[in-house]
């Protein structure tokens, strides 16, 4: 594995020995698309090594939140955040970091597969390529297939567009893709709504066995799901107390926790299938 | 209760009145049958009548331009009147080179101006007025092109050229370029610009690597427009590169300094004389540019069903 030094600005925020586990300690005091209050007052910490879900209904902000990880919200206009999201202990909003550095550490796998219209090797090695790297691709690129599960599918059709390949075939290039340049983190936004169960199935393995090397934050509408991959669940909800509809994390724990003995009742509803 | 479930329509229509089964004739005493078969004939028949002046000028065209139409006239100079033969060879060389150089102007300037609105300020004060004014040009009155070359590059330069006939047509092409490829550019799945710059590529990166390769096709199809449209101006290159009866290359050196002949101001020029040869010219070439301007629209269409699907 490389050895991940990320070239970042460094910033005077908190680096609490205590959090040595944290990879990633998000505190969003308040998030706003241009006059639209979206989320309120998340604190949520990734954990190395776990696999960390964000549930909730929809509108609750969740694909919000990780998006923020990675500084992907950027993208969006009237886009505004307050707070601040620690990567190894340096702040990703500070006003010199780079964010396009930033997400070459903090990976990505999206809702819908969204391979680009280039062969299969092409897509596993944009990465490399658009980083300068200079090497074995042939290497990585079985590696990376391998670690997607993907290797003994494709292995003879690396040339082929990676739009040829099925929906549950194209989330795993996606995934050999954001694994191919090693990133500390990978943010996986409901990467199985848009497969089948078989293909759900293959893509849940796969994220156990990930999770060994990369940390992982997956948002899922799916609760079966959470309790099947996440070690830890965070709960979010939808405040509409206040006028608007904005989202704020309810409670965070231990998946078996969070499912078995909320403290909230918000929580408690959710999961017992009682929500207004 | 199997039954129901088996046979759901008898039993809602059970008991119940049978259908009155002469209200399913169709009759034209019904008013609004009858205004919607009057109408679809009017429909009909406005579309042949407004079919009638297109497929004329089209057979006309074919008819006179056709019958006289010879490969010599392809590789001759314009005849004089009364004389025999000759070809508009020069002509169809001067639009080739003039539309060549509006190409390498409007081209690379229009897919950059393309990509500013497109990705990297699409919603800034620059981009609204570059859009208005692109939009606003590319209705713009192709005669006025050619004044404003005329002032620009004829008067500076001290004479009518190529070059001021590519320029004044570059002017036209140029918001033909900008607006298509922007749009090409816009159609780009969003999820695979996402897919970009969630790897860490740059904004560039993410334009060149990605957007513009999958682009492209749309790209050049709005490159053809342009071009289909730049050889069939004529007002334009009356002021800029005006007419010749001679070759624009002469002892094997192409000299774009020089007043150049086009095969739409050769049409403008012979249309209007009383002498049978030049005029019988005239038609053939007119068949010609028609022709060059169909081929390009057709590898534009050809290339835009290679664009990828949304």
């Amino acid at each position: 594995m490389i050895n991940v030094q990320p070239n970042l600005a460094m910033d005077n925020g908190p680096n609490n020995p205590k959090d040595s586990e944290t990879v990633i300690q998000c505190d969003l005091k308040e998030l706003h698309y241009g006059a639209f209050k979206a989320v309120r007052d998340t604190r949520i910490p990734i954990r190395k090594g776990e696999v960390t879900a964000f549930i909730g209904p929809s509108g609750c902000g969740k694909s919000t939140v990780l998006r923020c990880l990675n500084r992907m919200n950027d993208l969006i206009r009237g886009f505004r955040f307050d707070g601040n999201v620690h990567f190894r202990g340096r702040d990703i909003y500070h006003p010199g970091v780079d964010p396009v550095a930033v997400r070459r550490y903090i990976g990505m796998v999206f809702q819908q597969p969204n391979p680009f219209a280039m062969s299969i090797y092409k897509n596993i090695t944009y990465g490399l390529r658009i980083n300068g790297y200079r090497g074995d691709y042939d290497e990585i690129v079985e590696k990376a297939l391998r670690g997607a599960a993907l290797w003994d599918e494709v292995k003879d059709k690396l040339r082929q567009s990676g739009l040829s390949l099925s929906g549950g075939q194209q989330q795993r290039l996606c995934i050999a893709r954001a694994i191919a340049v090693e990133p500390e983190v990978l943010l996986m936004d409901e990467p199985c709504s848009a497969l089948d169960p078989i293909a759900t199935r293959k893509v849940e393995d796969l994220m156990s066995e990930l999770k060994e090397k990369y940390t992982i934050a997956i948002v899922t509408h799916n609760m079966q799901q959470a309790q099947r991959v996440a070690d830890r669940t965070a709960f979010m909800y939808v405040d509409t107390t206040q006028g608007g509809r904005t989202g704020y994390l309810v409670e965070m724990g231990e998946t078996g926790q969070i499912f078995e003995d909320p403290t909230e009742q918000h929580t408690r509803d959710y999961i017992s299938g009682q929500f207004s | 209760m199997p039954e129901l479930i088996d046979a759901p329509a008898p039993s809602q229509s059970a008991g119940s009145d049978q259908p009155n089964l002469n209200a399913l004739e169709r009759s034209l005493r019904k008013p609004r049958t009858f205004f919607s078969v009057l109408l679809s004939i009017l429909a009909t028949l406005l579309t042949i009548i407004a079919l009638v002046p297109l497929f004329s000028v089209i057979f006309m065209l074919f008819y006179r331009g056709g019958s006289n139409l010879v490969a010599s006239n392809f590789w001759n100079l314009p005849p004089a009147p009364f004389g025999e033969g000759g070809g508009f060879g020069n002509a169809l060389v001067g639009t080739l080179v003039m539309v060549g150089i509006a190409s390498l102007i409007s081209v690379p300037f229009g897919i950059l101006a393309a990509v500013f609105l497109a990705e990297l300020g699409p919603f800034s004060r620059t981009a609204n007025v570059v859009r208005f004014c692109a939009k606003l040009l590319s209705g713009f009155p192709s005669i006025l092109a050619g004044v404003f070359a005329y002032s620009a590059v004829v008067l500076v330069t001290g004479g009518f050229s190529a070059w001021a006939g590519g320029i004044a047509l570059s002017i036209l092409m140029l918001p033909i370029v900008i607006l298509t490829a922007e749009e090409a550019i816009r159609m780009v799945p969003s999820k695979m610009r996402e897919a970009s710059i969630g790897m860490g590529a740059t904004h560039t990166q993410t334009v060149l690597r990605i957007l513009l390769p999958t682009a492209m096709p749309s790209i050049l199809t709005g490159v053809m427009l342009a071009i289909a449209r730049a050889a069939g101006e004529t007002a334009p290159l009356l002021f800029t590169a005006l007419f010749s009866n001679y070759w624009i290359v002469t002892n094997n050196q192409l000299d774009l300094n020089q007043p150049t002949a086009s095969m739409a101001v050769l049409i403008y020029n012979f249309s209007g004389v009383p002498f049978e040869n030049q005029v019988q010219l005239c038609w053939s070439a007119s068949l010609v540019l028609v022709l060059m301007v169909l081929v390009v629209n057709l590898v534009g269409k050809s290339l835009s069903s290679r664009a990828p699907q949304r």
